[in-house]
């Protein structure tokens, strides 16, 4: 039997980006909030602290900061026919273990969307005609439009002090920023990092080619900057460990550094971590929630927590199975078209692009830091004209050095074996003069991709798997084949002694390399009930007090990092919340 | 002598001191004179050896030797570093395998066990720990049918062209895949050589020097521009250098 707690007015189930930034603004508003995190705490000062932290072994291959399979992973198959077998290991992404989620250990690559991006499918449709789009493509608009959700990217941007250069400054185009991105009100909060040799290799090629490229926005501060909480991040360190580990020079945007200390101060604010989160107390009849049963991970004590307002703040997957095993909204059937919960499945397309090899450049690979590259964004999403091309989508491009970590960073030309004396010649002679163009593709709704429940296997807690149907499907390949063309292009240009083989995707999908923590869809936002799980305040339509956040509400993918879209979210559906619902409770939208 | 190639297979004592004479030994034996020399450089310039009596926390002789071949043979002594045992690559196995990965930490474990597709990855039920030894028995028993010997016992050459075999998928280890156990043998052998020495692998540092990666403190802010197209050179410092 469940013990029972005391009520408060809103739990977060998760304490990552969303659970923080929700819990901040709810508890300004005078509510009492508690964080429920399955995984423990950390201390960034004692966690995050040299010399240990610039471990390779234990945080990119051991996964110290990364979600533990054996508590909960998902099954994956390509197609519904086939049998969906467990993720044992974490591979191709890698959700967070802790307090502060997958920004303890993110690269700090901060986007916004594109205005298209928002209306993917009216835009596309206005441009060339609904036929374009293909029978099983099951794009759609967003719930709002870049212009309505820029004053939140704008908050999140202060919150993190990341460091770009504007291209659009309310209309105003502005060279050697992104010409492409939406019009913002306010300069990026703090300058470009320092570019590394290959990115200005990458910048001058690219220009005299007639491309716009411009320093990659990044949430790692270039300079000390104090936030919009009055909170100080330090200057970024480029010490090229920042997309696996903590930043022991708090520079790198998360929560932990931005929000939580404020909150661990917070008298109307309780952090539980290690609590589990296995159902949420649902009545479908009133359709309300009425709070949570959690399991202690230290003791297997359970225990409810009732509360006026549910947050799902969790990684997509935890947010997407807490719906199906709370019995919330229809399951997504792929045969009937018919359904919302697990719709929409979207990833991002990755481990492509060219890598060089320059006998007399020397570029000190260990020196970096995901933002001291050179970004391109001419052929992403509609940037350019799909006329003809025969797809939708495109990629964005990145050139810098970012990770000389040596277990997994040994470039070394084609044709090279991969041990013995001739590779220890090889990987001796080029790891200093090596570069890679990395491209980074859209992903595009399909009709067969989805989430659902295993009906084999379990987690710790006894509860089925989520189970994953994915692969790539034609638009994505010809993604693929086009904007990596174009990198190979560039890449000639820069002029390489060796250049090797263009890495496009073929083949199926394959969860066991690493590729990007950028997972989106299955509880999808929208405008109508049939087609999304919440509305456009990222309101359950199934239960007006359950607002869900994350990437878990993107319709679709495109070639961005979701970041600065998710913070932008949760600080929108706050307002909403705080402004509206709490003053009206009850749906925002009416279906 | 440690050449004594007639000492029994089962006899560990046997077995282990013929692993550490192993080295130069079969070069010298059985193999060219230039190779026997250059392994003979290596060892010269090596980090401090392991000692004799170097006690081993979960690997048997029979693997230790087997780790011990294979390591040296992806990793030969040259100009460029020494050895990979010399480097502690044996070592940092033995810890790896002794410790939480090694024995099935982060992994879900639950049955059924079915064999996937390639691309639905790692779907044995045996742990880090338990693969390697299955992997490992599986291997010299294949060698021993082709090559007359276990794979630590084959000259230099036969060592190379057993290890090209598993690599690329043509040695029949039965129902045990063997590329799959070698592509976690080269990985853990990679591991070994350049994770810091913390680990007990990379003495001396050395797969850092010879790449040239400075290790820590990487502290670079004030350092990016003025290197830019530059080589920077530092005397690499580890975990332990900064503890």
């Amino acid at each position: 039997m469940a013990t029972r707690l005391k009520e408060v007015d809103a739990v977060m189930v998760g304490m990552g980006w969303t659970g923080s930034i929700m819990a901040r603004e709810l508890t300004k508003a005078g509510l009492t909030v508690i964080g429920l995190e399955r995984g423990p705490d950390l201390t960034p000062g004692e966690h995050f602290a040299l010399p240990n932290i610039r471990d390779e072994l234990k945080y990119t291959f051991r996964k110290e900061l990364v979600q533990d399979p054996a508590l909960e992973t998902i099954t994956f198959r390509h197609h519904r026919s086939e049998e969906a077998l467990p993720m044992r290991r974490m591979g191709s992404f890698l959700p967070g273990n802790s307090v502060g989620g997958a920004a303890n250990h993110w690269g700090g690559l901060h986007w916004r969307y594109l205005p298209s991006d928002h209306l993917c499918r009216s835009h596309i449709v206005e441009r060339y005609g609904a036929k374009v789009i293909p029978e099983d493509m099951t794009i759609q608009d967003w719930a709002m439009s870049y212009d309505e959700l820029e004053p939140y990217y704008d908050k999140f941007d202060r919150l993190c002090g990341v460091s770009g250069k504007a291209g659009n400054l309310r209309g105003r185009k502005i060279e050697g920023g992104n010409i492409f991105e939406g019009p913002r009100q306010n300069e990026y909060p703090n300058p470009p990092l320092k570019m590394t040799e290959s990115a200005l290799m990458f910048e001058k090629a690219a220009r005299e080619l007639g491309y716009h490229p411009f320093p990659q926005p990044i949430s790692n501060a270039s300079r000390a900057y104090t936030n919009i909480e009055g909170l100080t991040l330090g200057a970024c360190q480029y010490c090229g460990h920042c997309d696996k580990a903590g930043c022991e020079a708090n520079a790198k945007a998360g929560p932990q550094v931005c929000l939580l200390p404020l909150l661990r101060a917070e008298p109307r604010f309780t952090l539980r971590p290690r609590a589990w989160v296995s159902r949420l107390l649902y009545d479908k009849a009133a359709r309300k929630v009425s709070g949570v049963v959690f399991t202690d991970t230290r003791t297997g004590e359970e225990y409810e927590q009732p509360a006026g307002l549910v947050v799902l703040s969790a990684y997509v997957f935890g947010n997407i199975s807490l719906l199906f095993h709370s019995g919330i909204g229809e399951p997504y059937d792929p045969i009937s078209g018919t359904g919302v919960v697990g719709r929409n499945y979207c990833y991002q397309l990755s481990r492509m692009g060219v890598t060089m090899f320059f006998e007399n450049k020397e570029f000190n690979p260990f020196m970096g830091a995901p933002g001291s590259a050179m970004a391109l964004d001419d052929i992403d999403g509609d940037n350019f004209d799909h006329s003809g091309l025969g797809f939708l989508g495109g990629a964005r491009f990145a050139c810098g050095h970012a990770d000389g970590r040596p277990i997994g960073y040994r470039p070394v030309p084609p044709g090279t074996p991969r041990w013995g004396a001739e590779w220890k010649k090889a990987t001796a002679k080029w790891y200093h003069h090596a570069a890679s163009i990395a491209v980074s593709g859209s992903n595009y709704a399909n009709r067969n991709h989805y989430l659902d429940l295993d009906p084999t296997y379990k987690d710790q807690l006894g509860r089925p798997l989520l189970r994953l149907t994915y692969n790539f499907v034609e638009n994505d390949y010809k993604v693929m084949e086009y904007t990596v063309g174009v990198a190979a292009k560039i890449a000639r240009a820069m002029n390489p002694t060796i250049m090797g083989p263009p890495r496009i995707r073929r083949g199926d999908y394959d969860i066991v390399p690493y590729q990007s923590t950028h997972n989106t869809g299955g509880t999808v936002m929208g405008t109508d009930p049939k087609t999304s799980v919440v509305n456009r305040y990222l309101q359950c339509w199934n239960a007006d007090n359950l607002f869900i956040m994350g990437a878990s509400t993107f319709p679709q993918q495109p070639a961005y990092n979701p970041t600065g879209p998710v913070g932008a979210l949760a600080y929108w559906s706050a307002e909403a919340i705080v402004t509206k619902y709490l003053k009206s409770p009850g749906p925002l939208v009416h279906a | 002598m440690a050449n004594d190639h007639t000492s029994e297979d089962n006899n560990p004592i046997a077995r282990r001191n013929f692993l550490l004479g192993a080295g130069t030994a079969v070069a010298a034996g059985l193999s060219s004179p230039a190779a026997a020399a250059a392994q003979q450089r290596g060892q010269a310039q090596a980090a401090p050896q392991p000692a004799n009596d170097e006690t081993f926390l979960t690997l048997t002789a029979t693997e230790v030797a087997f780790f011990s071949a294979a390591a040296d043979t992806m990793i030969p002594a040259d100009e460029l570093s020494p050895s990979g045992t010399a480097c502690g690559v044996v070592t940092f196995i033995d810890r790896q395998l002794a410790g939480a990965w090694g024995t099935g930490a982060k992994m879900y474990r639950s049955g059924p066990f079915r064999k996937g597709k390639p691309e639905q990855g790692y779907q044995l039920p045996l742990t880090p720990r338990e693969f390697f030894a299955a992997g490992i028995l599986a291997t010299n028993a294949w060698s021993r049918q082709t090559r007359g010997k276990d794979f630590d016992r084959l000259a230099p050459q036969e060592r190379e062209s057993a290890l090209k075999e598993l690599e690329a998928g043509k040695a029949a280890l039965g129902d045990f895949n063997g590329r799959q156990f070698f592509a976690a043998l080269l990985q853990i052998t990679m591991e070994g050589f350049f994770a810091d020495p913390i680990y007990g692998g990379n003495r001396n540092k050395a797969a850092w020097r010879m790449v040239g990666y400075p290790g820590l403190p990487a502290v670079y802010s004030n350092l990016i521009e003025e290197y830019r197209n530059k080589r920077y050179y530092a005397e690499p410092q580890s975990i332990a250098d900064f503890s």
